[in-house]
């Protein structure tokens, strides 16, 4: 019964994983942009706004900025799964 | 959600910040409390981190032709409540304002408003309401999510459309475009980030961990 839950889970966020991958054939004509940029980009035009700050430091290129957030994930992943193993170990000492 | 750099005029800046820093304060101070007195959780708190850590990084294409990431902040809402949230937010933030020019100094304060104050106090009483109501955890622990995320783009949305109303139409008619940019696209993500939170907390019940044992005081609906 446990590991159907889990199971059936998974299987959810993959399948709605690959759903709107799937939009992206859908929706042809779409730019896949980020809304955070639209929402800037609205400001921008419609108002004329010039942002009174820039950020301290930019990832020079997508490439870059692409590493930094694999990174982002990467560290993160890292700590769960480090988690999850002393968890799954502890049980097992148990039995 | 990210409001870039510069993009809030000057005293709404303040303004956010002035109720974020009292909120974040008692968030570090709840967890501080919360590791004196539990050895065990600090493990637990670091991985709620990595979870905001790990969704936050994934932008995800959705049904508006556009892309935007979930926040990751539902699970730390189940585990924890919002205040604790809230300074693993602000942590995950400044990373991206200082690594990835996403978001910003200046909009730290804003942008800690919504994904780590607003939007998880939302899910929170979500679900706690729904925890009452004996909902399964699993199903309220997706509701949380469901809402932290959805609610964290509308406040967003809200906080833009103040800070810059449409000359004819006003507040309304702004907060009409950027619902339109921010909470639309939210919607599908939101819902795979409440599977999500469901899966991580089936998981972390299947081993062992007593997931709402540190919850603030006096909102244990454990016996549900």
């Amino acid at each position: 019964m446990k590991l159907e839950v889990t199971t059936i889970l998974a299987v959810l966020l993959v399948i709605s994983f690959f759903s709107l991958l799937a939009l992206t054939t859908a929706i042809p004509k779409a730019e896949w942009g980020g809304a955070d940029g639209q929402g800037m980009e609205l400001i921008e035009q419609s108002l004329n706004y010039e942002p009174w700050a820039n950020p301290i430091w930019e990832p020079p290129s997508g490439e870059v900025e692409s590493l930094l957030f694999a990174l982002q994930a990467a560290i993160g992943s890292l700590i769960i799964g480090y988690y999850f193993g002393i968890l799954k170990g502890r049980k097992e000492s148990e039995k | 959600m990210h409001i870039a750099e510069g993009f809030l005029p000057l005293e709404w800046c303040v303004v956010w910040y002035a109720l974020a820093i009292p909120i974040v304060a008692y968030g570090i101070d709840r967890a501080q409390k919360l590791r004196e007195r539990e050895q065990g959780v600090m493990p637990l708190l670091a991985v709620t981190a990595a979870f905001i850590f790990v969704l936050s990084a994934l932008k995800l294409p959705s049904v508006t032709g556009s892309c935007s990431h979930p926040t990751g902040t539902g699970l730390g809402v189940v585990l924890f409540g919002p205040s604790i949230t809230a300074f693993l937010s602000i942590i995950v933030l400044l990373f991206q304002a200082l690594l990835l020019a996403h978001g910003g100094i200046t909009t730290l304060g804003a942008n800690t408003v919504s994904m780590g104050i607003v939007g998880p106090a939302v899910g929170w009483l979500a679900y706690i309401a729904v925890r009452k109501m004996k909902v399964g955890l699993l199903t309220s622990g997706f509701v949380a999510a469901f809402f932290a995320d959805l609610m964290t783009y509308v406040v967003t949305a809200g906080q833009l459309a103040t800070a810059f109303p449409a000359t004819k139409g006003g507040i309304l008619l702004s907060f009409e475009a950027f619902f339109g940019i921010f909470a639309v696209t939210q919607v599908p993500l939101a819902i795979i980030e409440g599977i999500t939170v469901a899966l991580a907390l089936k998981l972390l019940q299947e081993h062992g961990v007593a997931v709402e044992m540190w919850q603030p005081k006096g909102v244990s609906v454990s016996e549900a």
